[in-house]
């Protein structure tokens, strides 16, 4: 097993280039777990530690650039109140000792289903930025996950950031599991209401091979409150469209039965905590307005 | 590989280190610092939790080349030769400890909360020390060693 | 241990001098300081120069003929020294506890997923790790038999010689054909649960360089692991000698081998110490687990709540190998009907041999399966006769008049309808307020589930028993040794004994009692190991009883010394009244005669006692009636949760307990065994199970085998009562397993009440609340 340990962005995707099948490492909160216990044993492994661009962040235009680097821990008390879902999110992932050194980028690497920072990154259609020696891409993240634990990124890419609009209302993340704290997901649901741009956004992690939004769910519910000109007068939505909300997210999972959960299951949580996500989200919604 | 590092504040050096070795097993096995336990490698019960830099982490989870040129502060950095620190004291007399395993990591997690936040309410301790599994105790006299440790530490 | 024998660098050592508290005070235990310091020597800290590294290959098949193997491979990589299979065992190629039936390493079948089939030895454990990997060994797959219903039918695939049926316990208590006005009926399943002590099974083996081995390691019983070792290895007791290394808890799951022989293997082939440690996934194949369970039972009972009758068919799936499935059947058996007044009982106790990971000792010990049962059938006979479910149990309550189904008279306080008072009087905890939202505190906890959405409340009660001890005839002992002397002008005394510490603080009992029965105040814990004869294992809640037991009977033999030397030197005095105290002989109206540091002076005074509760008889193969237990253990809980029932997530909120530990030696250990003995008990209630699937373990990791963390165990609220057995040393009962017993059923219980839903399997999954 090689061990590469750049010291800077062009010296990492150098590397890269030349070690394709090297694996990214940066908290270890995956790739350690692997190594430590004989899954896998990869050719070579690159220390993403020490490329100090990637543990930056910042406002690029109308949106947040966050390096693939920035730990659980900062996401929560640094950008806390611009990035309230992912927040939330983040402070559902494992412990305190996972959160300060587990990072984004990684787990958008590792691109498990059940990765908790996916489903708020969905919600809030974010932007994935992948770079090589030849340049630098970047994609909607509802592209970058291709399959279970598989991602768009190149061999020669790597990730280096991903770009966020900060919020412009109120989100919500909530996650089942079977203990209250240090839970792996048995499904989650991510929440984003977006009333400059009119929109609900959605997250599902999971629940399906990939982590995915529910699109009718967006469109049904963006359409009740552009119907009764709810943004503008937020009133009380109809308790039937908000259960009808929950029908349409459990219609977009894909779930299985595994060892965390059945997929009967987890479609049933699925409608209960987009039911719920979406009244608190509105019920804050109507308080600021 | 070589892997050179400050562990408890003194310089250490590590030789023919194999690329794939966790941090936790270059101080156990190499360093002579068993006192991070290898309860689970793989994170989920915080026994192997110390400083890295600073920051609270899990041993297990870093890779022992990370650590080239870092700073470790591990269980057995936390006493002042014979003397106790104070969170280690509490756990002592509290019956925080049975069969202890997961006591050195406890200890570690005790000691950065109580360095972010002095007095701790349960709530606060529950979520912090949520990483740290016990086996044995059951928590109750956990929470106690916390709350004793802070109100010795807040009164000193 | 020969001259000039190598010591690991870092070893086990004796527990630090000093412990000062007498008999009944809390105590802070005497390894505390090491431990937190990070400086006990656990069994996977162990370490010594040139040592090598152990690994083992697995069958990756739960049931399959090995039709060859090739090591070439293997011994060919590098840094190996050696690789073993079963041609390799020295002696006997079977152990186990009870029957000998598990081979040291397979041979012609392996017969569950993980059985260990070959051995490495490498000078690094990535190199040994690989080396294990390539150990090619042919299977001739075959069908693996996973049902333990199946099993049980003749045309079964027999796992073993004698058949598929390890033990059957049959119960015939008074009449047969008695009828009850009200009769339930019921069926329980309780699923396979891990002991997951933290400490993975771990040691280090170091050949003495004449044929002979040292091993340290964790162990919950050394000397039962020392006649096993030898036999195995071919060689006689006195050249396998064992150290007690730091025990990284236990809970049965240390009571068979493990790593033991492979170990010594590996050393006495290389000459060179091997170290084994296992990785968490190995754990889990690596240890038995709690049997899981089928259990059919009917209650029949009268109008006004009088248990008539009791019958019960009881299944545990003991998987490939018997360990102690057939002591375990017999407690399931023997405390089917719970601590309940019952003149009349049909129990039929099965344990089979399946294709499953092996089964074994877990705290409880077999009455933790059948809790669920008994406790959920008395709720249903409650609700069928519109009574309260704790008053129906104090109606049914045992007392010292009662008898046992196995005909056993019940003696000395048997104080269950007490303690059940106890605990229902006991305040409810407030329910949550609503005006600010403590994630922390609700189903779901931070993961955000509920802000109050669906959470009800609900509360359960359950009681449970179980014996102490060893049963049924077998020879329960325990030997101590016991030293006085005097250095620097103090008296100083040694415990030695081979009582496992294993975290539950015998190590801190052991110095309370000499300590106040020589009324000194420096007593030094020796290290536990094979110079000392057997104190038998650190289970069955009988360590206090039967370790502390030897030990106070080794100090009443120094203590006679005592008063001889004193009486011999002092000329004619009686020596009536004397008592050792304040490191001095008083006389009876206090007044110090003399002092022990004079009195001894340099003379050593040193005694062994053995101890050993009364005897006991094996259960009648027809009828199970028999004097077969010595002492029996209570406890009750009530269990408060709050659960979201739409999602089906659980909070328990407070767990409140009382029990009767006969004498707390230590209270502050006493308080540790009942929370965290409670905690294991939420953890099978609501979380913990090894998931087995056509014989393979789907979730052998601490990501999916799930553990209560903090924000998971509630408070407990404890009552202890300490009525005292007037047959045991201070009156002492077993304190380590009841807290197992009946907090899970408490638990579920209360899930029941608060979602109205049967729950008849446990753990209870959030699926089973809402679908």
């Amino acid at each position: 097993m090689e061990f590469l340990q750049p010291t800077s962005w062009p010296e990492a995707l150098t590397m890269k280039a030349a070690h394709p099948e090297a694996m990214p490492i940066a908290g270890g909160t995956d790739v350690m777990v692997e190594v430590n216990l004989d899954r896998h044993r990869p050719a070579a492994i690159i220390d993403l530690t020490r490329v100090a661009e990637l543990t930056e962040w910042g406002g690029e235009g109308d949106l947040l650039r966050i390096g693939s680097g920035v730990t659980y821990a900062r996401i929560i008390d640094e950008l806390g109140d611009r990035l309230p879902g992912l927040a939330m999110a983040s402070r559902t992932v494992g412990s305190p000792q996972i959160r300060n050194r587990g990072t984004v980028g990684g787990n958008l690497g590792s691109a498990s289903p059940a990765g908790d920072a996916h489903p708020p990154l969905l919600a809030m259609d974010a932007l994935v930025e992948l770079a090589s020696v030849h340049g630098s891409r970047r994609l909607p993240v509802s592209e970058f996950f291709i399959g279970p634990k598989r991602n768009a990124a190149r061999p020669e890419e790597l990730i280096a950031a991903f770009l966020i609009h900060p919020a412009s209302g109120p989100q919500q993340f909530s996650k089942v599991g079977t203990r209250n704290a240090m839970v792996i997901a048995v499904c989650s649901f991510a929440l984003a209401l977006d009333p400059k741009r009119r929109r609900i956004g959605t997250g599902i992690g999971s629940a399906a091979p990939t982590p995915v939004t529910a699109a009718d769910a967006e469109r049904f519910m963006a359409g009740v409150l552009e119907e009764a000109g709810l943004w503008e007068r937020p009133s009380e939505v109809d308790a039937s469209a908000i259960a009808r909300f929950g029908e349409l997210v459990a219609a977009a999972a894909r779930p299985i039965d595994d060892v965390r959960g059945t997929a009967a299951y987890r479609r049933h949580a699925l409608s209960v905590l987009a039911r719920r996500s979406f009244t608190w989200a509105w019920l804050e919604y109507q308080r600021s307005a | 590989m070589r892997i050179t590092c400050t562990v408890n504040g003194r310089p250490q050096v590590a030789d023919s280190v194999w690329a794939g070795e966790s941090l936790l097993y270059v101080l156990r096995e190499r360093l002579g610092l068993p006192g991070s336990k290898n309860a689970c490698e793989q994170g989920e019960c915080g026994s192997c939790s110390v400083y890295l830099d600073g920051t609270l982490v899990c041993a297990c989870l870093v890779l022992g080349g990370q650590a080239d040129g870092r700073e470790i502060v591990t269980v057995e950095g936390l006493s002042n030769g014979d003397s106790l620190h104070p969170v280690q004291q509490a756990f002592v007399e509290a019956g925080a400890v049975q069969c202890g395993f997961c006591t050195p990591g406890l200890v570690v997690a005790t000691h950065d909360l109580l360095r972010r936040v002095p007095r701790p309410s349960d709530a606060q301790i529950r979520e912090a020390l949520a990483g740290n599994i016990c086996r044995c105790t059951g928590y109750a006299k956990i929470i106690d060693a916390v709350h004793l440790a802070a109100g010795r530490m807040g009164a000193a | 241990m020969t001259a000039g024998a190598v010591l690991p660098t870092r070893q086990p050592q004796a527990a630090a001098a000093s412990v000062t508290g007498r008999v009944g005070e809390s105590v802070r235990r005497p390894d505390g300081v090491l431990k937190v310091r990070g400086d006990f020597p656990y069994s996977s800290d162990l370490w010594v120069e040139g040592m090598l590294w152990g690994a083992t290959s697995r069958s990756p098949h739960p049931y399959a003929r090995i039709v060859s193997i090739d090591t070439s491979e293997a011994l060919a990589s590098p840094g190996v020294r050696a690789v073993l299979t079963h041609e390799d065992v020295p002696g006997r190629k079977l152990y186990g506890l009870e029957i000998p039936d598990q081979p040291v390493l397979a041979f012609d079948v392996v017969r569950y997923w993980g059985e260990a089939v070959a051995l490495v030895a490498a000078d690094h454990p990535e190199q040994a790790r690989r080396a294990a990997r390539k150990v090619r060994v042919e299977y001739e797959v075959r069908k693996p038999l996973t049902d333990p219903e199946e099993a049980l039918t003749p045309e079964a695939t027999r796992l073993h010689p004698g058949g598929n049926v390890t033990r059957h316990v049959t119960i015939r208590h008074g009449d047969q054909d008695a009828r009850a006005d009200v009769v339930v009926r019921g069926e329980y399943e309780i699923g396979m649960q891990d002991q997951a002590p933290l400490g993975p099974e771990s040691g280090l083996a170091i050949p003495d360089g004449e044929g002979g081995v040292d091993l340290y390691v964790a162990t919950q019983w050394l000397h039962v692991d020392q006649d096993q070792l030898a036999g195995c290895l071919g060689l006689a007791p006195d050249q396998v000698r064992l150290t007690l290394a730091g025990v990284g808890g236990a809970f049965g799951s240390r009571e068979d081998l493990s790593m033991q022989a492979h170990a010594c293997m590996l050393a006495l082939r290389t000459g060179r110490p091997v170290k084994i440690v296992y990785s968490r996934p190995e754990s889990f194949v690596g240890h038995v687990h709690r049997h899981p369970g089928r259990l059919r039972y009917e209650h029949g009972a009268t109008r006004d709540g009088k248990l008539v009758y009791v019958k019960a068919r009881i299944l545990l799936d003991g998987g490939a190998y018997a360990s102690s499935s057939t002591a375990v059947i017999a407690n399931a058996s023997c405390f089917a009907v719970g601590p309940y007044q019952c003149p009349n009982a049909t129990i039929d106790g099965w344990v089979v041999y399946t294709n499953n990971p092996p089964c074994g000792a877990m705290r409880g010990f077999g009455s933790v399966q059948n809790c669920y049962a008994h406790e959920a059938q008395m709720d249903k006979l409650a609700a069928a006769l519109g009574m309260d479910p704790v008053a129906i149990r104090m109606r049914n309550a045992m007392d010292g008049s009662s008898r046992l189904i196995t005909g056993q008279a019940m003696e000395g306080p048997i104080p269950v309808a007490e303690l059940l008072r106890r605990v229902q009087e006991m305040p409810l905890p407030p329910v949550a307020g609503a005006d600010h939202l403590d994630l922390t505190a609700l189903p779901g906890g931070v993961s955000n589930t509920t802000h109050g959405e669906s959470v009800r409340r609900g509360v359960g009660y359950a009681v449970g028993f179980k014996n102490v001890g060893y049963s049924e005839g077998f020879d329960d002992y325990s030997t101590a040794r016991v030293t006085l002397a005097a250095a620097g002008g103090r008296p100083r005394a040694e415990v030695h004994t081979a009582g496992a510490e294993v975290g539950q603080g015998l190590v801190t009992v052991q110095a309370q009692i000499a300590g106040t029965e020589l009324g000194v105040r420096d007593v030094t814990v020796l290290n536990a190991d094979t110079r000392v004869g057997s104190a038998g294992s650190s289970s069955a809640s009988r360590q206090t009883y039967i370790t502390g037991g030897a030990v106070k009977a080794a100090c009443e033999a120094v203590r006679e010394r005592i008063f001889a030397l004193a009486q011999s030197e002092l000329g004619s005095r009686s020596g009536a009244g004397w008592r050792l105290e304040r490191e001095a002989i008083v006389s009876a109206d206090g007044e110090v005669i003399v002092t022990l540091a004079t009195l001894l002076g340099e003379e050593v005074i040193e005694e062994t006692r053995e101890f050993r509760p009364r005897r006991t008889n094996r259960l009648d193969p027809k009828t199970g009636q028999a004097d077969a237990h010595m002492q029996y253990a209570f406890a009750a809980h009530r269990a408060v949760v709050d659960v979201d029932t739409e999602l089906g997530l659980v909070k328990v909120v407070e767990l409140a307990t009382a029990q009767d530990v006969g004498k707390a030696i230590n209270p502050l250990a006493v308080e540790g065994q009942l929370e965290g003995g409670a905690a294991q008990g939420l953890g099978l209630a609501v979380m913990e199970e090894v998931q087995v699937k056509d014989g393979v373990i789907r979730n052998p990791s601490f990501t999916d085998y799930l553990l209560p963390t903090i924000l998971d165990m509630p408070p407990v609220r404890m009552d202890v009562l300490e009525l005292g057995d007037p047959r045991s040393p201070y009156g002492v009962k077993g304190v380590g397993e009841p807290p197992t017993i009946s907090s899970g059923p408490a638990i579920v219980a209360a899930i029941r009440a608060a979602t109205g839903r049967p729950l008849a399997r446990v753990p209870v999954r959030p699926h089973d609340i809402v679908t």
